[in-house]
């Protein structure tokens, strides 16, 4: 068997790169999109709907475990060092830098971009999209433009009831299962919490509302044919998401933090 | 003026098989003029150098076997898909559209699709007017009343336009489809494969329905089948593509008599004859 290792390597490589540009494309042509008319106000407000208002239950519900678990690690691990009525100060800062942003954006990425991806490629494949070119309205004003706002736009928020209800999570363990005072508990938090550390996790949801919302488009976009083609849309669409939700989630915490 | 038994050779002057029995010659300028289009997908040419010009209120339908590349001249034109090379004039101006740009003489064009693509999350009656609404600007409440006017056009009855497109059977579908496509009174008509799919009684309401608002709104019509029933009575003129080319072109009367042994082959449905079938 002739094998070239190299030429497997290089192609495989070259294949990487041009989809990178491809997306990288998509992502211009979204933006554009977004800052330029026509506007579709109704698209935009079923968007925000499906996407934001929709999701606040499961987003709700990983919050408040999460923080409740937190707590109870937080605490096991402090106590090695007495230093467990730091308690409220480290449960705040995990959850309003991290926590909070990341788990509420793997979930909509979850949620979202494969319905997002799915919605489109089935579009796709029955000619909807086509259809939407011949009655002169451009898909990317009328599909695109609208989740990838909505999503930038819900992101934020649900992070920042993601933030409150995982507090609050571990407020509840922590008054009814460790003992600690309700009111010092939110006193402590109150007087650590800087500005900065719930702004950087409102920030980083922003970013990740425009990847997993334009992660469900692309691929839902460029759908394959067929059922298949539209499971994979969906599949890839979660999957490319959740890693560029992480990827960046390190390089932006790397410019947040002041090391 | 009946232009429809005057011989042309409007069309592929590079045509190798020029055998065009009939068409409109005039001195207006065609409504539709496409030049030496070509397109490939990878090694497969799927057309060669096609060339071919449609006049102000007449319809075309464009006939051929699976995969001569029927529905891919269509897509062209359309401008859904970018021809390697050649050109597309409507009203003697280029149609650029792309898939950055809805080129402005998209607006002069309708279409109907083979599966009628209407959208799902819409009832039909937004489906009808979703031209109107989002790309002419028109209010909701003069949209809706120009909906439910080619919903009765199509034969359809109120009731339906409330209803969602999987509510309604395939042949209601289709004509939800016409009536999407007639909506803003195009100048132009699209349309793919209309009958595909319709039992016979519903293939000729179909029919009649094209012909009718064609002519109701003086449309210039292309449309592909393979139906040769629905060819004869939608198309003042038909062209075959074979191979990727215009093999032959002329009216519904004379495709009888083409005198094209491949022609002959596909409107009898012999299996015989010049048109091989890949296995």
């Amino acid at each position: 068997m002739n094998f070239n290792i190299f030429e497997t390597i290089g192609a495989v490589f070259i294949r990487l790169l041009r989809q990178i540009g491809h997306i990288v494309l998509f992502a211009l042509r979204s933006v554009i999109a977004i800052i330029t008319p026509p506007i579709y106000l109704k698209a935009l407000g079923s968007s925000l709907v499906r996407i934001g208002f929709q999701s606040l239950p499961v987003i709700g519900l990983t919050a408040i475990f999460t923080g409740a678990a937190l707590a109870l690690n937080i605490y096991d691990g402090s106590l090695r060092f007495n230093a467990e009525s730091f308690l409220p100060q480290i449960l705040g800062v995990s959850i309003t830098r991290e926590l909070g942003p990341v788990l509420a954006a793997l979930m909509l990425s979850g949620r979202s971009s494969s319905a997002i991806a799915a919605e489109i490629a089935t579009m796709r494949v029955t000619e909807q999209i086509e259809a939407m070119r011949t009655l002169a309205v451009n898909p990317f004003h009328y599909l695109i433009a609208p989740r990838i706002l909505a999503t930038m736009i819900a992101m934020p928020l649900l992070v920042l009831i993601a933030d409150i209800i995982g507090i609050y999570g571990g407020w509840l363990v922590a008054v009814y299962a460790l003992d600690f005072s309700g009111t010092m508990f939110i006193q402590n938090l109150a007087d650590f919490l800087a500005q900065r550390d719930v702004t950087s996790g409102l920030y980083k949801a922003i970013v990740f509302g425009f990847l997993l919302s334009l992660m469900g488009c692309y691929h839902g976009y460029f759908s394959d044919r067929g059922a298949q083609g539209v499971g994979k849309a969906t599949r890839t669409a979660v999957v490319a998401s959740a890693m560029l939700i992480l990827a960046s989630n390190y390089i932006m915490t790397a410019l947040f933090v002041e090391v | 003026m009946d232009m429809s038994n005057q011989t042309t050779k409007k069309f592929s002057q590079k045509n190798p098989e020029p055998n065009f029995s009939s068409g409109p010659s005039s001195s207006q300028a065609p409504k539709i003029s496409i030049r030496n289009l070509s397109k490939s997908f990878g090694s497969k040419e799927v057309l060669k150098d096609v060339s071919l010009d449609i006049f102000t209120g007449r319809s075309m339908v464009v006939i051929g076997g699976s995969g001569v590349g029927k529905s891919v001249l269509l897509k062209i034109i359309l401008g859904l898909i970018p021809a390697d090379s050649g050109s597309i004039l409507i009203d003697n101006r280029p149609l650029v559209s792309s898939e950055n740009k809805i080129s402005p003489e998209l607006g002069k064009i309708g279409m109907l699709f083979q599966g009628a693509a209407l959208f799902d999350s819409m009832r039909v009656w937004e489906n009808i007017s979703f031209r109107l609404m989002f790309a002419d600007g028109q209010s909701r409440r003069h949209s809706r009343e120009r909906a439910y006017e080619c919903l009765s056009l199509v034969g359809l009855n109120e009731d339906v336009g409330e209803l969602y497109p999987s509510e309604i059977s395939g042949g209601m579908q289709k004509r939800v489809g016409l009536a999407r496509a007639i909506a803003a009174k195009p100048e132009i008509l699209f349309f793919d494969e209309p009958t595909t799919g319709l039992d016979p009684i519903m293939a000729d309401v179909i029919n009649k329905l094209i012909f009718e608002q064609v002519h109701a709104l003086g449309a210039t019509a292309i449309s592909i089948t393979h139906d040769m029933k629905s060819a004869s009575k939608i198309g003042d003129e038909i062209t075959m593509l074979h191979g990727g080319r215009i093999i032959w072109r002329g009216t519904p009367e004379n495709l009888a008599q083409s005198g094209n042994a491949m022609v002959d082959q596909f409107i009898n449905g012999r299996a015989e004859g010049p048109i091989r079938v890949d296995s």
